[in-house]
């Protein structure tokens, strides 16, 4: 116990925070990759790109944190979650594989093919690493077979059901409407008209699947808001959701652009804190047989790891948001090619 | 072919493509340091142009490096969640310390190495190269905490049975400090400095037999060289160490290293040879007891063979692990006689006119490379049939529901898609090789300078 709280339970957190740090980070980095095709000029890539070049590595890393925090607060949901999602995951990694270097070979040479073959290429990979991301966690929320032992029983293909399907669009629109949100940021002229509109596009994509996920989940899926039925203090939960989602068209017509990137971070965040509150304890479960699902309780290290992995948490994190601010704090303002950009 | 299989070559081959890069980052990033620090101290203009110019260098490297280390971070779950579950509590930390305290610093930094150079100050950005390369070093760090205390455990306890049992910490500084991992790190280390080195006297010794780029390169290759001595000849005892402490904590291994049979005798020191596992027995050429004298102090001492083993617990690749463990040894020796060389012709002032010797260290720029392979290779097929020494067998460890179709669909997509990336790494390291280091213009900060037409108009 720390603060009154189990020390599981505070690895829960953690992890939570994590994975909403890379959802927030990365989201814009992998939603401006998903606008790169809809830029038609070379000079309005590589803003795009350039808007991302300094970040993107240092946002990739708390998918690495995250995947390092699982792995030590709860081996037993990492092995069980990457050995299970195994197709879906290596699709995912070979995303990202791909969009890392894209981005780093992408302007290394200037005939017209490469380029346009580098751009195809992190958009593609872009969007692919975002879908698999959303069906992954379609997939979490609604759980899955497992058998005593706590390992997966189910079939890939069952993967690509509908509420997963759905969960996995509104990802794409969601990182989407971030990324146009913080490209308007960092872009002027025309190019930042564009993506204004772009902006607007996906800010309406995003809340109309939004509110059919929301409407699906209420009727098909019981398990999830039952939670929320139980405790409706929760209700906070989808009622501020709302609000900030409202937020985001509001600021955009206003040329706020902060305000609406603040506004999509804080609805990023809220849509995860609301998973995680539907699923705690557990971290997968299992339909099939309630009694297999892993919580956070039967997968945890042991406690004197979790005491440690606290420690490492409590100091590191403090260090990683410095010097963060920082790398951010240099590359504020609209994006200035010089012969060391992309 | 079953799963155990595909899993252990899809798990080398993507950890060892993994590793063509760390290394030469790290490397790189302690060269970097020097030329930028020399820099600032001189305010020279050929040191702030070769640092600019590896800096580019640098960047494609660790982009690959990163690209393909994010598999490994998920492989552990993906293919051996057996093994996961068991050692999560131990190795999990690890890995967590690793991405907070390491890959953050680096990739955190790296925007402004990389970018900065016109929006921060010189003493900021010297600042950046330093905590790019210290990430870097400690990356190496929780890795190889992780992997030496699977080659020599300590610090832990087993609870449950079956396939329930697993290793919890007991003592967490016993679990870091374990016997290898100080040794091994400072061997990985070193070993990743010469990789750095060897590529940047590679690069300007080839600029110099070219005559290309002279006042920038001459200078390059002497502090690449000063490097090079120094960590050569440290190597070497590293290396003694580590044959020190498996001698001590892993029979079976170096008994594989050396390919030593018999039960109790004492153990000759291969300079070259060849195994024949099914006789088993080793000829080549040998310093009779030189492995008895290095480990006891004594050439009579009887040191425990492969054939005291009983045949499920040790190695079987004995011919494997014995080349290649030789391979990383004779390089040792060959990257050592070649620094000191070329120390002397520095000494003698014929460094730059020795054109051999030019030509020998364009190409010496593999050496380093293999043996930090052969180095792992040999070390962890030394390791088999153990995950983690003596308490997880490597057959157990997999994924059970993992089936080997999808292994070996995952294997082959990452062979192709490997391979291409390495072709283009290749050819994009040349470009820029070929391009050299440029004249600096100071241009830059106007918003579209002219430089960049020729990126707009792309030739069509
Ligand atoms: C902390 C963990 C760790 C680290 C840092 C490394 N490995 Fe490893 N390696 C393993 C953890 C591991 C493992 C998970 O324990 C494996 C998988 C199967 C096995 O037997 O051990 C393994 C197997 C394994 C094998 C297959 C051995 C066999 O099946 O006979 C090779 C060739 C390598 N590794 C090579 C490397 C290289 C080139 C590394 C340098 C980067 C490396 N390993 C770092
Ligand atoms: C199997 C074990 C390994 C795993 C799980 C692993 C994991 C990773 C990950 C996730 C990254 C990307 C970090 C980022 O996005 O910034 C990475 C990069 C890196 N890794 Fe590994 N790694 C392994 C082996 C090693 C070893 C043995 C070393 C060094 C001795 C090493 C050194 C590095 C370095 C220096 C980087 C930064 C990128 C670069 O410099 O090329 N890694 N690794
Ligand atoms: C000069 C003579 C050398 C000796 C006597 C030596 C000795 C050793 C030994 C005994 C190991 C196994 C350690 C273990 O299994 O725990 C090892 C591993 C290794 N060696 Fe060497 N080595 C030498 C040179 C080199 C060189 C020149 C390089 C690279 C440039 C290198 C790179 C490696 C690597 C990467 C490993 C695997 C990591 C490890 O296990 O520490 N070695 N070496």
């Amino acid at each position: 116990m720390f603060l009154g709280i189990d020390y599981p339970t505070w690895w829960f957190l953690v992890f939570g925070a994590v994975i909403s740090g890379y959802a927030i980070l990365d989201g814009f980095d992998l939603g401006a990759g998903m606008l790169h095709l809809f830029l038609r000029e070379e000079r309005s890539r590589r803003i795009a790109l350039n808007a991302i070049g300094p970040v993107w590595d240092g946002n990739e890393v708390w998918l690495i944190i995250g995947g390092g925090a699982l792995f030590a607060g709860f081996p037993m949901a990492y092995a069980t979650i990457f050995s299970a999602f195994y197709v879906p995951f290596i699709v995912f990694l070979m995303g990202l594989i791909f969009r890392a270097v894209a981005i780093e070979f992408r302007s290394k040479e200037p005939w017209l093919w490469w380029r346009r073959l580098w751009d195809a290429t992190y958009f593609a990979a872009c969007t692919v690493v975002s879908f698999s991301l959303g069906l992954m966690l379609g997939n979490i929320v609604l759980g899955i077979p497992l058998d005593e032992n706590h390992e997966f029983v189910g079939d890939w293909l069952s993967f690509f059901n509908f509420f997963s399907l759905l969960v996995a669009l509104t990802t794409l629109a969601l990182f989407g409407m971030h990324g146009a949100i913080f490209l308007a940021l960092k872009t002027e002229g025309r190019l930042f008209a564009m993506i204004t509109s772009l902006a607007r596009d996906f800010t309406i994509a995003f809340i109309v699947l939004f509110g059919i996920t929301t409407v699906y989940t209420l009727l098909y899926v019981p398990h999830l808001s039952d939670r929320i039925r139980a405790q409706p203090v929760f209700f906070v939960l989808p009622l501020t959701m709302l609000l900030v989602v409202a937020n985001i068209p509001r600021h955009l017509s206003k040329g706020q652009y902060l305000g609406a990137f603040i506004s999509s971070a804080v609805t990023i965040a809220l849509l995860l804190i609301t998973v995680a509150v539907e699923v705690f304890p557990y971290l997968v479960y299992a339909p099939n047989q309630p009694i297999n699902s892993i919580t956070v309780y039967n997968a945890a290290s042991s406690e004197k790891t979790m005491r440690l992995l606290l420690l490492i948490a409590l100091i590191g994190t403090p260090l990683v948001a410095v010097y963060t601010s920082f790398v951010f704090w240099t590359f504020k303002g609209k994006v200035r090619l010089d012969e060391s950009s992309y | 072919m079953d799963v155990e299989i595909l899993a252990r070559v899809q798990f080398a081959y993507t950890v060892a493509f993994h590793y063509l890069y760390p290394p030469l980052s790290i490397g790189l990033g302690l060269i970097l340091v020097i030329m930028e620090g020399m820099y600032l101290r001189t305010r020279k203009k050929e040191y702030e142009q070769m640092t600019r110019f590896w800096i580019k260098i640098f960047a494609l490297i660790f982009g690959l490096g990163v690209a393909t280390g994010v598999v490994m971070e998920f492989e552990f779950g993906t293919n051996w969640a057996t093994y996961s579950r068991y050692v999560g509590d131990i190795f999990g930390s690890a890995l967590a310390a690793e991405g907070i305290f390491a890959f953050a610093l680096e990739a955190g930094f790296l925007g402004i190495l990389l970018f900065g150079w016109n929006r921060v100050p010189p003493a900021v950005h010297f600042i950046s190269t330093v905590m790019v390369w210290l990430g870097s070093m400690f990356s190496a760090v929780w890795i190889v905490v992780a992997n030496s205390w699977q080659q020599t455990p300590a610090g832990y306890r087993i609870v449950g049975e079956g396939l329930e049992a697993r290793a919890e910490i007991t003592d967490f500084w016993a679990m870091v400090f374990n016997p290898s991992s100080v040794d091994r790190l400072l061997h990985v280390w070193i070993g990743a400095f010469l990789a750095g080195a060897f590529l940047v006297m590679s690069v300007n010794a080839w600029y110099i037999l070219k005559k290309r780029h002279e006042t920038i390169a001459q200078p390059a290759f002497k502090i690449a060289l000063v490097v090079a001595t120094v960590f050569s000849c440290a190597q070497l005892l590293t290396g003694h160490r580590s044959a020190e402490i498996v001698a001590k904590y892993q029979p079976t291994k170096l008994a594989a290293f050396e390919g030593h049979f018999d039960s109790l005798a004492p153990a000759d020191l291969y300079l070259f040879g060849w195994v024949d596992a099914k006789q088993q027995r080793t000829v080549g050429l040998a310093i009779p007891g030189g492995i008895s004298f290095l480990s006891q102090g004594s050439f009579h001492a009887p040191i425990r063979g492969l054939k005291s083993f009983s045949p499920d617990n040790r190695p079987t690749q004995v011919n494997a692990i014995f080349q290649l463990y030789h391979l990383m040894v004779t390089i040792g020796l060959i990257l050592i006689a070649l620094s000191l060389l070329g120390v002397w012709m520095w000494y003698r002032g014929r460094l730059f006119q020795t054109r051999w010797l030019m030509h020998l260290f364009v190409w010496a720029v593999l050496l380093p490379q293999i043996a930090n392979q052969a180095g792992w290779f040999a070390a962890e097929m030394g390791r088999q049939p153990w995950v983690v020494y003596g308490l997880l067998r490597t057959s157990e460890a997999l994924s059970r529901n993992v089936t080997a179709n999808q292994v070996l669909f995952s294997l082959i997509l990452f062979f192709f898609v490997y391979t291409v990336l390495f072709l283009l790494f290749i050819y994009l390291l040349n470009r820029k090789i070929q391009q050299g280091p440029g004249v600096i213009s100071h241009e830059e900060n106007e918003p579209y300078s002219r430089r960049e037409n020729p990126l707009m108009t792309p030739s069509s």
